[in-house]
């Protein structure tokens, strides 16, 4: 047995294929690298015209670092009233949804969390089903027309609610995650004490959830802010649309865009939510959201 | 019992609720109450449309005009003028296409391919391209829209300029491919995210093993891997099948054209319902568009189900 063991010096039949592993390898390596460098421009690519052109006097369609470096572009932007007033339409959607979810989902995904209704886990998953399937662009004739009947269209309030809806199941079913990891025990002594279900919600539940509506909070105002097919199909008045329609129209109505405008615009109006999303992500870590998207 | 009155609980009145009752903290009238604000925002804005799409598409309800006051009930006529429609066969056929290609083979075959790259590469190269293509993903849909126009332009375009002045007009002779490419570049985020935690789930004794027992990566791949990660395959690839089913971001590039080339559903329903203001026949197509969400959402709650 002993004369079989390998010897230390490689014998003359496997130096061939050793040298072939290692051509393999390097293939493998450069392939890796190949493959790296093609994903890295294709994501970034398109990406740079967003970095570069609002720094740049006269941006052009291409994407190149500024000729002329300026910062002119936002100046000239804050002046222009249409590009602000979006901007502030879009801070009140996206906050006033907020706060309707989060007010609304969280004594919602309680009760779901610790009350045995007959058929909760069935209610839980149709409330999911109709969140998925009745997408905004399913469901933009009823709504449109609902939307119309109750005087809501073109206001404000009437792409809120409609949002707030869309969202609200998804932010039920995260909320209820975090709610259904806290230990009973922290209600059963308040309720010893004679605490109502009110201030059990108030004082303990929502504190101990706190991480969960952050999470939920910021969830609903990246979706908001972004939504375009809702406040594009039920806003009219140039006065109330968010900054996601206003973006648009830069760019479809009237004839050349004004590109250091578009440019510097689309820049302010993208870094927030990107900032706020990322955040989550590094604190929370990635979580699967359903609900409406884009 | 008041709110806050109570010191001390009585041991009276601790003999006197049964056990069951103070340890549910909630009851059920309570719940009612809890449960009422969200279910009302969830039943007028989510339910109810659904079912008015299923009413509306068998009516001739107009904006304007007679059918405007009083729409008829037409039956199922909406439906076979949809079917009979050639718009409406190519509108479906572009879909199709649209979701095979940019969401099952591109976002999962990407994000799968990025999620397995990623799974040993460690550094600031990784991270950077992570979060490029994370915010790829969440750039706002009307900005990214203008970037990808401005990046397919035939004269200026980047992508031209790095093909060398190439001065190919994308959007007008490779329209779908365009579109595929762009929304592919969009959401491969959500399959590298997800693939990334399924991968994550899998004990990295696992492929020690198989590396030394010789399988090659291909191996690795194929006999270990993938089938323990069956199921979050297939709950990402329904989720984004779904979710580019009704993406109304390719009418922000194209508006549907060059000749109709781009004219997905959603496109269709809104040109038609939103713009020549046939409700009863955009409805009628929604309706058609509810159902295959339906179907592809009835799948995955079925699989969600036989995992837990």
């Amino acid at each position: 047995m002993d004369r079989d063991r390998p010897t230390p010096t490689p014998g003359p039949s496997r130096g061939p294929s050793e040298s072939a592993l290692q051509v393999r390898r390097l293939l493998s390596r450069i392939g890796f690298y190949l493959f790296i460098v093609i994903v890295g421009a294709y994501f970034a690519l398109p990406m740079l015209w967003l970095v570069f052109a609002p720094f740049d006097a006269h941006p052009t369609l291409a994407a190149a670092a500024p000729s002329a470096f300026t910062l002119g572009n936002f100046s000239d932007l804050l002046k222009n009233p249409n590009a602000l007033r979006s901007l502030a339409n879009s801070v009140v959607l996206a906050g006033a949804t907020m706060v309707l979810v989060v007010a609304a989902a969280a004594p919602a995904a309680y009760a779901l969390s610790r009350v045995r209704i007959p058929g909760r886990d069935l209610l839980l998953y149709v409330l999911l089903l109709f969140s998925s399937v009745v997408t905004g662009t399913a469901a933009m004739v009823p709504l449109f027309l609902l939307v119309f009947d109750l005087g809501l269209i073109n206001t404000h309030v009437g792409v809120i609610l409609v949002l707030a809806g869309g969202l609200m199941p998804a932010g039920i079913f995260i909320l209820k995650d975090f709610v259904d990891s806290m230990p009973k025990s922290y209600e059963e002594s308040a309720r010893v004490f004679g605490a109502s279900s009110f201030q059990i919600l108030r004082d303990i539940v929502l504190p101990y959830a706190r991480p969960g509506l952050a999470v939920i909070a910021v969830w609903v105002v990246v979706n908001v802010w972004s939504n375009f097919l809702i406040p594009f199909i039920l806003i009219r008045d140039p006065g109330l649309m968010p900054a996601a329609v206003v973006v648009y129209n830069f760019y479809t109505e009237g004839g050349q865009a004004d590109l250091r405008l578009l440019s510097s615009f689309g820049l302010l109006y993208s870094i927030p939510v990107v900032v706020m999303y990322l955040f989550v992500n590094r604190r929370y870590g990635f979580r699967f959201y359903g609900g409406i998207k884009g | 019992m008041s709110p806050r009155g109570a010191e001390l609980p009585s041991p009276l009145r601790g003999a006197s609720t049964p056990p069951e009752a103070s340890a549910a903290a909630l009851q059920t009238r309570g719940a009612v109450a809890f449960l009422t604000p969200a279910l009302l925002l969830i039943g007028v804005f989510l339910v109810f449309p659904a079912l008015w799409t299923l009413y509306l598409g068998i009516t001739d309800y107009r904006l304007t005009g007679i059918q405007a006051a009083q729409p008829q009930v037409i039956g199922l006529d909406n439906y076979t003028s949809a079917l009979g429609d050639p718009q409406f066969a190519n509108s479906l056929w572009v879909t199709l296409l649209y979701v095979l290609g940019s969401a099952v083979v591109g976002q999962l075959g990407l994000g799968f391919a990025l999620a397995w790259t990623f799974r040993r590469w460690r550094g600031p190269a990784r991270n950077a391209l992570e979060v490029l293509v994370i915010t790829a993903w969440i750039i706002p849909s009307s900005v990214v829209a203008f970037l990808w126009i401005a990046f397919l332009d035939t004269h200026n375009g980047t992508l031209n300029a790095a093909l060398g002045n190439a001065d190919i007009p994308w959007l007008f002779s490779w329209p779908l491919l365009s579109i595929v490419v762009f929304n592919t570049w969009r959401g491969t985020a959500f399959s590298m995210l997800l693939c990334g935690g399924a991968l994550n789930t899998l004990p990295p004794s696992h492929l020690e093993t198989a590396r030394l027992a010789g399988a090659s990566s291909w191996q690795q791949l194929r006999d270990i891997v993938l089938p323990s990660i069956r199921g979050h395959i297939l709950t990402n690839l329904l989720l984004i099948s779904l979710w580019t089913f009704n993406d109304f971001t390719p009418y922000l590039i194209t508006a549907g054209g060059p000749n109709f080339a781009t004219d997905t559903l959603p496109v269709y329903i809104f040109r038609n319902a939103l713009i020549n203001f046939q409700l009863g026949y955009g409805a009628a197509i929604s309706a058609i568009l509810l159902v295959i969400n339906l179907v592809i959402a009835l799948v995955y709650l079925r699989l969600l189900r036989a995992r837990s």
